[in-house]
């Protein structure tokens, strides 16, 4: 029971991490900072509960909106730049976050942080967070801004011909995927107990992005499904736990030949709709 | 000392120039960037070490052999990986090369273990002494391959026939197949030859550091794209003159900055964040000299 709920709570964490990487996403920015972002939370909000006393939930909420800020500044060139200049750009912020965590003494550079406070009520707050977000992508696809989000998405020039201000729509979703991020990184500092650098490292970003691309990339069900997915099957069947890596690169290159959309599209989303619909009856409309 | 450092430079950017090029060739022709092309490398460095350990062969013939190797692994990621995606979803071949990334590296960990593997002594070192300096024969053969690649390619680009077909496909696929080029066979001979110039790079490596890990494709990717960018996307000349750039500046920063923290690495990100802030064309501008 405990293994399960250990799974499940990193399951969890790499839920919000698919949702930070699927934010400024919908907008058609691929960020590989999401790890460095990660870090960022999960450095600022250990330092705040162990060096400074600052209790759980404003010490992970710190680290978010550190992170967000960062994302923030990181944003304002990124918004010149598209394509994969930003991704290169995001590859060497990762890599920089990476390197400077490796030099700071004040957190204990290349062997890790320990001594963090563990959380014990983890897979809560993580999956309240989760929560949140859901309601919060849910709504956002409703609203004014996530039309915005997709309409800049889907093509950059005919959305910004139609009035929508491209500027301020990609930096927002940048930063506040970035805050997602840093949040995602308070949660597993506390929960791992420590943290070390090579947590961090650009193939974590990717993994990240595998969730992501895997689940869908239609509706914010797909990240979320991607990093359910991707968590436990592996770990169930200990013959694919030790090809896992070699089975997700693999997974990438099939899913973007047959169905780049990801495994939970729009058309799934719709056909599970009209299942729930029949089966309940005319009620749940 | 300032002499005996621009070589060092040299010789390392005469590296990152091989690498950049492969990804500089790769995207002038397809628009994509090759995200495994580091991890190509380090499997060139693998199969020129095993080549070189199994059959004894003199480098002069191993080196060829692994760019040989080198290139058909290209080639077959060109087939396997990029070929059969839709056209439709524009994203589709970045993502399809950061799935053969981790399949290679994760592959080379379990084959080769994740720590370094010794590179067998390919030429015998000799130091020459030139005035203050002293230039080993490492220097020599690094050097002198490296431009000499640099040179036949920049020929075979600018002056063949199908160095031109390859200039018409990256300027419009659509306009190339219309003029009679065949146009999915130059982009396969692309991958060929960036890849067996990347796996040249590989095996160089080895040779200067003694030492391979399934690692080393990550920081020269990184190092590979830094000069690509300093190049210009697509800008083949602009890959060579960027590589020997960036390995005098990374040289000399390890010479002039302080040594106590490790800010090299830092350095070649520095730059790449600076030039996409400022300049993101890179300073030899993108695709003004396609060769």
């Amino acid at each position: 029971m405990d293994y399960l709920i250990s799974v499940a709570t990193i399951a969890g964490i790499y839920i919000i991490m698919a949702l930070s990487f699927y934010m400024p996403f919908m907008t058609g920015q691929i960020s590989l900072g999401q790890a460095g972002f990660m870090a960022i939370g999960a450095y600022v909000s250990a330092i705040c509960t162990v060096k400074w006393g600052i209790p759980y939930v404003p010490a992970v909420l710190l680290g978010g909106i550190f992170a967000g800020i960062v994302g923030l500044i990181l944003g304002l060139p990124a918004l010149r730049i598209k394509g994969i200049y930003l991704l290169l750009l995001t590859l060497g912020f990762g890599e920089i976050v990476r390197v400077v965590a490796i030099n700071l003494k004040y957190t204990g550079a290349a062997e890790g942080f320990p001594g963090i406070p563990y959380q014990k009520y983890t897979l809560l707050y993580a999956y309240g967070m989760v929560l949140i977000l859901i309601i919060f992508f849910s709504r956002l696809r409703r609203s004014r801004m996530g039309r915005a989000f997709q309409a800049v998405g889907s093509d950059e020039d005919a959305a910004e011909i139609i009035g929508v201000n491209i500027v301020s729509a990609k930096l927002l979703a940048f930063s506040v995927g970035a805050f997602m991020a840093g949040i995602g990184g308070g949660i597993f500092a506390h929960y791992q107990e420590y943290v070390e650098p090579l947590m961090f490292d650009i193939m974590h970003a990717i993994e990240f992005l595998i969730f992501t691309i895997f689940g869908g990339i239609q509706i914010f069900w797909g990240p979320i499904f991607g990093a359910l997915a991707l968590t436990f099957i592996p770990e169930f069947l200990r013959a694919i736990q030790e090809w896992r890596m070699e089975l997700y690169g693999a997974l990438l290159i099939v899913m973007m030949i047959i169905r780049p959309q990801g495994v939970i599209g729009l058309d799934t989303v719709r056909a599970l709709d009209r299942l729930f619909r029949n089966a309940l009856g005319k009620e749940w409309a | 000392m300032i002499l005996q450092q621009l070589i060092n430079g040299l010789m390392l950017g005469a590296t990152y120039s091989l690498v950049a090029i492969g990804y500089t060739l790769i995207f002038g022709v397809l628009g994509l960037l090759h995200f495994a092309h580091g991890e190509v490398l380090m499997a060139g460095a693998f199969m020129g070490l095993y080549i070189i350990m199994w059959s004894g062969l003199p480098l002069y013939i191993a080196l060829p052999l692994a760019m040989v190797a080198t290139g058909v692994l290209g080639i077959i990621i060109d087939v396997l990986a990029i070929r059969p995606l839709k056209k439709d979803f524009h994203l589709a071949p970045l993502l399809s090369t950061i799935g053969v990334t981790i399949i290679l590296q994760n592959l080379a960990v379990k084959l080769f273990g994740g720590y370094g593997t010794r590179f067998p002594e390919a030429i015998e070192t000799v130091n020459y002494k030139v005035g203050p300096l002293l230039i080993s024969s490492t220097n020599i053969l690094i050097l002198g391959v490296s431009l000499f690649l640099m040179v036949v390619l920049y020929f075979f680009i600018t002056k063949t026939k199908v160095g031109k077909a390859m200039r018409t496909v990256a300027e419009s696929h659509t306009t190339a197949g219309l003029l009679g080029v065949n146009v999915d066979w130059i982009v396969l001979l692309t991958f060929g030859i960036a890849s067996a110039l990347a796996g040249t790079a590989g095996v160089m490596i080895g040779i200067v550091f003694h030492a391979i890990t399934p690692f080393i494709g990550l920081t020269f990717a990184l190092k590979g794209l830094v000069v690509m960018l300093i190049g210009g996307l697509g800008n083949v000349v602009g890959a060579m003159i960027g590589g020997l750039i960036l390995g005098m500046a990374e040289v000399f920063s390890i010479v002039l900055l302080p040594t106590e923290i490790n800010l090299q690495d830092i350095f070649s990100f520095g730059i790449m964040i600076i030039i996409l802030i400022f300049k993101p064309t890179g300073l030899f501008g993108t695709r003004v000299t396609q060769g």
